[in-house]
Formats: structure tokens, C-alpha cells, sequence
């Protein structure tokens, strides 16, 4: 500084008229001083950053959906080198992007159940909603339900304002004519924002590959349940699903059944037997039934044991047969028979 | 008086009489935004204070041996701002390299520190500021009251963060959580402040 200062001290003779000189060199060799150290700290402090955490992050989608429960993809590609979480969190990426991830990380991914949202209520559309009053606010789930309990008679049900579509990122969600709501089941991620957006948390992330739901959410006795819901598919808790159930999967409390989905082997029977049709069997009618082949058959009564609703029998070192009327299509058995004798057909 | 009563004198002035947040309106920004939590709130204080107390020092010097010698007083402004620039880059190098943590919490306050107004305050009131006896502020009156001016920051910041982390566990109404009860604390921090308004020192 010294040295600048004898500079300009020599460029402008005269202290009264300093000129245009001046102010030029002490502001240009200010910011000149200020960057040289600057520069020079750069390359003193520099800190290095883990070049995989950019490769994930240009790997990762970058919808920052938060389904990954991690503040943004960057977020998640720093928890993963720096904090090990686990490489299946990322809902829109799927089992494709854990793959990928794996690579760069050189680990295991492990495998990822893609889930889907479903909604839980038949009600919302234009024709099978109930109205206690007629709403006419902000046009907003949220906003409607603060009022006298939300507009439809149904205080459990689908009000129709559309907060999970509007929130969703991938355009999965779209309304059809009737005015319900449709999830798309190839763009949907599950990565839950519906699920959040939802004010009556009717929304639930299900495994793709479990077809059968509860489409109803209300918590109401069953005559009540009945009496407001505008679809008359409501559940009523009258817990014929759950005894009806090979696997135990349905539980009724306060008078509403719910699926565990690690138990349910996607069998229907609940549906063909639900006195109100509140469950919905997407696979109705569509189902295929195993069949032994009888040349590989060994009789080795693995299937008769596993099979959930004894649709197999046969005695040991027979060839075994399946019963046509109560097989269900479940897979057990072809999954469990070691000689790869059954198909469904 | 001595010349350590003219400090403390400089000391109550700079954190509680004319503290710069809350009777200076200067600085609101991380003053709103990094009281959230004790931690950050501190971390920033200490960056504050490190800053202005740096700043003071070196503006001063720009001031006094560059500026008016060449009577380029108008060029005050725009030499301190490049200056707290300089100096703020620098402070976020080394607190990226020493405390990463720190850093983290810190987050783009720090670089808004740039844009402090507080900083750029002290800066300039150092040099229209006097002493009881009258004369200007010389180079160590300066950089002690960035110090204390940094410390009153500080003081109001961290008050504030204990405040707003008891607010989490308070039942306030649904449309005031927030920004919304943080402005009416911080207005009624001020008011407390104002009270000392009136003290003769």
C-alpha cells in the first residue's frame, strides 16, 4: 500500500488537483490487491469436494421431490457419500437409477419395491359426492376442509379440489369426466407429495404389484358411514374381508379395514366378497389359474402345504392337481414348487 | 475520565444504546434469518463481529492514508463496500476450510454479510464519529468500536435465537408461526432497547 501510495504520489504532482489519475489507480490497485489475495486464499483454503457427490447429482433426476426424506437431490448425493444412506431412496429414479447409483458408489444397491399412490376414497367426482353446503372459496382441498368440516357430508371422504394433482410433479394425477381422479400408473413415482398434500390422508403408497384396495377411508359406524357417502361403496367395518382373508392381511378397526400389503397375496377373495363392493380388485375376472404339469410333477406336496386357500391336493409321490373353482391365482405355488411344475394359465 | 471510561463508554453506546440492529434498523436481515437456532446464531455472531472489527481496521486505513491525503473523500462508499467484499470472501475460505460445519449452518448468510448493511455502517459512522472529548476517532477508537458494535450484534442475535427457540414450543396461532411472531418480537425487542435511550453514561 505504501508502495501504490509513492505512485500515485508521483503521478499527481499537485495534492490540490489530484486529477482523474488518482482515484483510478487507488480503487483499480484496491480491487487488484483485494483479488491477488483473494486468489491466493482460494488455492490456500481450498477445500476438496468428493467428485463422486457431482456425479450423483447429475445422475439423480432433479425433481428435488423430497421422497428420499433428504432436502433436495443434492442433498441426497451428499447423504449418500458422506452419511452411507441407502442408494433406493430416490422414488421418480426407481430401480434403474439404484442400479446406476451402485456403479458410481461401487456397492450393493439392494432392491427397490416401486409403490404407486392410490387413492382411498370412491367418492369426489361430479355425481357421487354428498353435499352438505356448496363451497365457494379458494378452490383448494385445504382451504374447503376448514370449513364446517369440509363441504361433503363425508368428514373422512374425497372433497374434489384437486391439491394432489396440482402438487404432483410427474402430471400423473388427471381428473376424467366424471370428475374423479385418475393416477396414471406409469408416470406416477411414489414419491408421496399427494400423500402430503392430501388433508384427509387418503392417499397411501401401495406396491405396483398389489392390485386389490379399499377404496373407502371413513371412520364412520357403518350406518353413517353409509348414509353420507356419496358412491354407497363405503366400508362399514363389518370385518367380512378379514375373516375371509387365506393370509390375515385385513385388519377392522374402528370400523374401517385396511390391507397390510406385506402380507396380502393379492387374491380378490375380499373383493368378491364385500357386502358394500368398497374393495376394488383390479385383476377381477383377469386372473390366471395354476396348473400342474403333470410329467414334471414330482409329489413332493410342497404346493398343497403353501397354497393359501387348499386348492391343491394329492397325496405324497402323486402327482398333485389343482382344484380349478378355488385356486386364486396368488403365484405361492409357483414360486414354491422346485421342480417348475406349475404355470398359471 | 480516562481512556478506559471512554471505552466503556464506547462499549454501552455500541451494544445497547445505539445497538445497530435494534435501534439502528441496520443488519435485519441475518438478524431475522440465522436467529432460528443458537448455534448458527452464534456462528454468525462471531463472523459479524470478526468482520467489523477487520472492516474498521482496514477502512480506516484506506480511509486515512489513501483518501483523504488525495481528497478523494467521495470515493469513501465504494472503496469500503470493495473492501467488505474482499474481506468477506476471505472470512468464507477459511470458515469453508476450518469449520465446515459452521459453515454449513451459516449457509448464504455469510456471503450476505457482503451485503450487510451493519458492516458498511460501522465503516462509515466510524468516521464521522467522536469522542466524549471531542476529537475524531482514531485508528484504535475505530477498530474497538467495530468490536463492540459486532458484540451488540451479537448480543441482539443471540437473544433473539433463545427467544425464537423457546417460541417452537409455544401453542401460537396457526397464521402467526413464523416470520409473523419473529417481526412482533423483534418490534418489541426494540422497544426494550429503547429504554436505554435514556441513560446519561
Amino acid at each position: 500500500m505504501m508502495i501504490l501510495s509513492i505512485i500515485v504520489l508521483n503521478a499527481s504532482p499537485t495534492l490540490e488537483q489530484p486529477g482523474v489519475l488518482a482515484p483510478i489507480l487507488i480503487v483499480g490497485g484496491l480491487g487488484l490487491i483485494f483479488g491477488l489475495l483473494l486468489a491466493f486464499a482460494s488455492k490456500m483454503f481450498e477445500v476438496k469436494v468428493d467428485p463422486r457427490v457431482e456425479t450423483i447429482c447429475g445422475a439423480l433426476p432433479g425433481a428435488n421431490c423430497g421422497a428420499c426424506g433428504l432436502p433436495g437431490c443434492a442433498g441426497y448425493a451428499n447423504a449418500i457419500v458422506h452419511e452411507g444412506i441407502p442408494l433406493t431412496r430416490c422414488a421418480p429414479g426407481g430401480p434403474a437409477l439404484a442400479k446406476q447409483l451402485s456403479e458410481i458408489m461401487g456397492t450393493e444397491a439392494g432392491d427397490v419395491v416401486r409403490r404407486i399412490a392410490v387413492i382411498h376414497c370412491s367418492s369426489g367426482g361430479f355425481k357421487n359426492t354428498n353435499w352438505k353446503y356448496a363451497y365457494e372459496g379458494i378452490e383448494s382441498c385445504k382451504s374447503a376442509v376448514n370449513i364446517a368440516g369440509g363441504p361433503n357430508t363425508c368428514s373422512w371422504g374425497c372433497i374434489g379440489y384437486n391439491d394432489c394433482m396440482n402438487v404432483c410433479t410427474f402430471d400423473a394425477i388427471s381428473v376424467d369426466q366424471h370428475g374423479m381422479r385418475c393416477i396414471d400408473l406409469i408416470k406416477c413415482t411414489g414419491c408421496g407429495a399427494c400423500v402430503r398434500a392430501c388433508p384427509r390422508t387418503l392417499i397411501m403408497l401401495i406396491p405396483i404389484d398389489r392390485n386389490v384396495y379399499i377404496r373407502c377411508s371413513s371412520k364412520d359406524k357403518g350406518v353413517l358411514a353409509k348414509q353420507v357417502c356419496g358412491s354407497m361403496h363405503s366400508c362399514i367395518g363389518c370385518g367380512i374381508c378379514s375373516k375371509k382373508c387365506p393370509v390375515q392381511a385385513i385388519t377392522v378397526e374402528s370400523s374401517l379395514g385396511r390391507i397390510d400389503y406385506d402380507k396380502c397375496i393379492n387374491c380378490g377373495i375380499c373383493a368378491t366378497h364385500c357386502p358394500t363392493k368398497a374393495i376394488e380388485d383390479q385383476l377381477a375376472g383377469a386372473r390366471k389359474i395354476a396348473r400342474i404339469k403333470p410329467e414334471k410333477c414330482i409329489g413332493c406336496t410342497i404346493c398343497a402345504k403353501k397354497c393359501p386357500v387348499q386348492a391343491i391336493q394329492g397325496d405324497v409321490k402323486q402327482v398333485h392337481a389343482v382344484d380349478a373353482e378355488k385356486c386364486v391365482g396368488c403365484r405361492i405355488c409357483v414360486q414354491k414348487c422346485p421342480k417348475e411344475a406349475i404355470e398359471l394359465f | 475520565m480516562g481512556y478506559l471510561g471512554e471505552i466503556f463508554i464506547m462499549a454501552m453506546t455500541a451494544i445497547f444504546i445505539n445497538n445497530f440492529v435494534l435501534a439502528k434498523f441496520l443488519g435485519l436481515c441475518p438478524y431475522l434469518g440465522v436467529s432460528k437456532k443458537l448455534d448458527s446464531a452464534f456462528g454468525m455472531g462471531m463472523a459479524v463481529i470478526f468482520v467489523m472489527t477487520l472492516a474498521s481496521a482496514i477502512t480506516y486505513l484506506i480511509r486515512n492514508t489513501l483518501l483523504i491525503p488525495f481528497d478523494l473523500g467521495y470515493l469513501q462508499t465504494i472503496a469500503f463496500i470493495l473492501t467488505i467484499a474482499a474481506l468477506v470472501q476471505f472470512v468464507e475460505m477459511v470458515i469453508q476450510k476450518n469449520a465446515p460445519a459452521l459453515y454449513k449452518s451459516l449457509g448464504v448468510f455469510l456471503p450476505l454479510i457482503t451485503t450487510n448493511c451493519a458492516v458498511l455502517g460501522v465503516a462509515i459512522l466510524n468516521t464521522e464519529a467522536k469522542l466524549t472529548t471531542g476529537i475524531d476517532y482514531r485508528f484504535i477508537d475505530a477498530v474497538l468500536n467495530g468490536f463492540f458494535s459486532g458484540i451488540g450484534f451479537t448480543v441482539v442475535l443471540l437473544a433473539m435465537a433463545g427467544i425464537r427457540e423457546r417460541l417452537e414450543l409455544v401453542d401460537v396461532p396457526k397464521s402467526m408461526r413464523g416470520m409473523p411472531i419473529a417481526l412482533i418480537v423483534a418490534g418489541i425487542m426494540a422497544l426494550a432497547f429503547y429504554g436505554f435511550m435514556g441513560f446519561k453514561i
